[in-house]
């Protein structure tokens, strides 16, 4: 081989590429509900900084987005919103369920609220507090990023 | 303003309406007004000089089941130039829960009009938009009531009601179609 | 010419929008670019809490008036603790009231950073976001101090406070007081006299002063527009009235007028903490000597048998408040705010009812912005600072 074309190359296979660039730029969507949305918006801002993970790009599109987290209780008018939105977002996707009323109803028990979005879409990680920290949610992307980094493609 | 002088004043406004002055413990003078002086009273608590309640500050319903009259209506008002503030209720029995609708009166009274006929179920006659206004609009029951179940086992719905009919649907896509030639 | 056939349009902005502040829907009917007409759908938020409160005990409460609007979290406990008291008859020490001034008005401070983050980034400054909650972060780190939790400390009890201040609450407090008007100096650089910003929101969505008395709109929106209303000055609790602070008001009504009046309240809200954080011992009473309300402290539970008694007895069943009804208001971020709490007598509360200012400036959206451009519908939003939690509850 001629010294010109001693380039620097890594061999892998498809699925390994595929995985890495899926875990490592995940687009979340805009899906702020409630109280954890403010935490969600401290995780992608100035002390935090979601961009050290990849995971900064929040669209307001679900059309654009790979993630869905759910911040926030979810009621049962929001319900069909939801699901809507869900259905829109492209293959694959994932959904991050924040926080106590996202993932169990919380402390309100009552009428109003679904009690888990699970109920409605299929989640991936749930991230438990009320609201969790921005620390709880990164490790919850993170999960997700080992999750996503076992996925075989077909 | 002192409440006796409120309350001489507001009845030299309305005569011949029934008011009962009650005890309280925060700086709202309570009174306890008839259903059927409630569009009389509202309008000389805003326009009356001497009066001014030109703010309403939060139009609520308390439940009192199983006490009869089971509901009260609850006015809070706030006299920016007096600097004074009063609560106005209104006693509701559970068979004829009704009273007159303010909103004309007071513009702010429209959407917590609604909020209470959402969840208490009380009507308010002759109010302009008399929809639900937080719990879905097919909504069956009036949650706030003491007897209406805190949880209810309900698998959740996702998916939205058709707001359309088909025919209105078709018609939507001919006027569409038409429009474009 | 031709007949050119016009009709309106009717668009759905929502629940998921990325600059409606949560799940606001609006129904919108557009004439090319201008709005005809506003329905705004709420209740997509709607948790029931004031059901759920009715389960609860008294005490148990406050944690859930805290997630009714999350932005004011002490304001809101602060509210429901002075309703609670007015009827159970308690006066707080001194010491715990200037506490509860110091607390609430960090909590002004930290909601409108939020509001100015959020609302300068829909109009295009994202680096103003980046800088509020740089500066958020540091109050969130004195709520952590007092209670180990950033948004929701429930450190507001009936009675007092659920503990003393700890060490170090003092410098915490008085080095953001220290660093914060420098970077309120630095936001308003940003934006006060910014072409864009200033062609973006003057003069856009503006209100009559009879129009804002009319819909019940109180707070900044209302003293942008020429209300002079603040329920510290008109009705003081707590002993506001010791304290020499100033109301900003201005006459135009506009979203522009509104970031004045908020980031001049900044200014009076520091002002208010330097005053009040001098009168604070560092050691003193936190909450009132009434062995019915107020646990024993702990070295007193594990060594005495009555403490251990009153201890139990005050976790597991609660105290009871005397039938009757409270609303005490108090000024929070948003405006003229309380609790309309109802008692039976028992441990438990028969009624809870929030005042919600975001409710009523929500239900006048439509006046501010009918006639007005499509893209301007976004300051509009922003800037009466709905949160929907405050809405639906």
């Amino acid at each position: 081989m001629s010294p010109e074309l001693e380039i620097p190359v890594l061999t892998t296979s498809v699925e390994k590429m595929v995985q890495w660039a899926r875990r490592s730029s995940i687009w979340p969507v805009t899906f702020g509900l409630a109280c954890c949305a403010i935490e969600m918006m401290s995780m992608s801002c100035s002390r935090y900084d979601i961009a050290r993970f990849g995971a900064e790009v929040f669209r307001g599109s679900p059309r654009q987005s790979d993630l869905m987290i759910v911040a926030g209780r979810l009621s049962r008018k929001m319900a069909p919103a939801l699901r809507r939105i869900y259905d829109q977002m492209p293959e694959p996707k994932w959904v991050i369920s924040m926080g106590a009323c996202a993932s169990i109803g919380g402390v309100f028990d009552n009428y109003a609220l679904v009690q888990g979005v699970d109920q409605v879409v299929p989640v991936d990680v749930y991230v438990p507090g009320c609201p969790p920290r921005p620390e709880s949610l990164i490790y919850g992307i993170v999960q997700l990023q080992r999750k996503i980094a076992q996925q075989k493609l077909a | 303003m002192d409440p006796t002088a409120l309350i001489q004043a507001l009845q030299a406004a309305v005569p011949g309406a029934r008011l009962d002055r009650a005890p309280t413990v925060d700086l709202q003078t309570t009174l306890y007004a008839s259903r059927d002086d409630v569009p009389a009273l509202a309008r000389a608590l805003r326009d009356r000089p001497e009066l001014r309640f030109a703010f309403l500050a939060e139009l609520t319903a308390v439940d009192l089941y199983p006490r009869e009259p089971r509901f009260e209506v609850v006015y809070l008002l706030v006299s920016l130039e007096h600097r004074v503030r009063l609560r106005l209720k209104v006693a509701l029995h559970a068979g004829d829960a009704m009273v007159h609708t303010v909103s004309d009166v007071w513009p702010a009274a429209n959407w917590l009009e609604r909020e209470v006929w959402d969840l208490f179920g009380i009507v308010f006659d002759g109010h302009p938009d008399p929809r639900r206004l937080l719990m879905p609009e097919d909504w069956e029951g009036f949650p706030l009531r003491k007897d209406y179940p805190v949880q209810i086992r309900m698998t959740p719905r996702t998916t939205e009601a058709l707001q359309m009919t088909a025919e209105e649907f078709r018609a939507n896509v001919e006027k569409d179609r038409l429009s474009r030639r | 010419m031709p007949d050119i056939r016009t009709e309106t349009m009717t668009v759905n902005m929502g629940p998921q929008h990325p600059s409606t502040h949560g799940v606001l829907r609006l129904v919108l009917e557009l004439d090319g670019e201008t709005v005809r007409s506003v329905a705004p759908t709420i209740g997509y938020l709607h948790t029931g809490i004031e059901k759920t409160a009715e389960q609860k005990k008294w005490q148990q409460v406050i944690p859930l008036v805290e997630r009714m609007d999350y932005l004011s979290a002490q304001s809101n406990s602060m509210a429901f603790c002075l309703s609670v008291e007015k009827l159970l008859g308690l006066e707080v020490p001194e010491r715990v009231r200037w506490i509860r001034i110091l607390l609430a008005e960090l909590q002004r401070i930290n909601s409108h950073l939020v509001w100015l983050g959020t609302h300068g980034m829909e109009l295009g400054a994202v680096s103003v976001m980046l800088y509020c909650f740089r500066e958020r972060e540091l109050l969130l780190n004195i709520n952590e101090l007092i209670a180990g939790f950033r948004m929701f400390p429930s450190f507001m009890r009936v009675g007092g406070l659920r503990e003393d201040l700890p060490r170090g609450f003092h410098d915490a407090v008085r080095a953001f007081l220290d660093r914060f008007p420098q970077k309120l100096d630095e936001y308003e650089d940003l934006l006060t006299r910014n072409r864009i910003y200033i062609d973006r929101t003057r003069g856009v969505g503006r209100i009559s002063k009879e129009d804002a008395i009319a819909f019940s709109l109180v707070g900044p929106i209302a003293r942008a527009a020429g209300v002079d209303y603040d329920v510290r000055k008109v009705f003081p609790y707590l002993g506001y009235d010791a304290i020499d602070f100033a109301v900003p008001t201005r006459t135009e009504g506009d979203v522009y007028a509104r970031y004045l009046v908020r980031v001049a309240e900044m200014r009076e809200s520091l002002k208010i903490c330097r005053q009040v954080l001098e009168r604070i011992t560092p050691m003193g009473a936190w909450a009132v000597a009434d062995p019915r309300i107020t646990p024993p402290p702990k070295d007193r539970v594990y060594t005495e048998m009555e403490a251990l008694i009153q201890h139990f007895l005050i976790y597991s069943q609660g105290f009871t408040v005397p039938a009757g009804e409270a609303y005490v208001p108090v000024e929070g971020p948003r405006g003229e705010h309380g609790f309309s709490i109802t008692s039976d007598g028992t441990n438990r509360p028969w009624r809870v009812k929030s005042r919600a200012p975001s409710l009523l400036a929500c239900q006048a959206l439509a006046k501010m912005t009918v006639g007005g451009l499509i893209a301007d519908l976004i300051a509009v939003i922003g800037s009466v600072d709905v949160v929907m939690g405050d809405v639906d509850r």
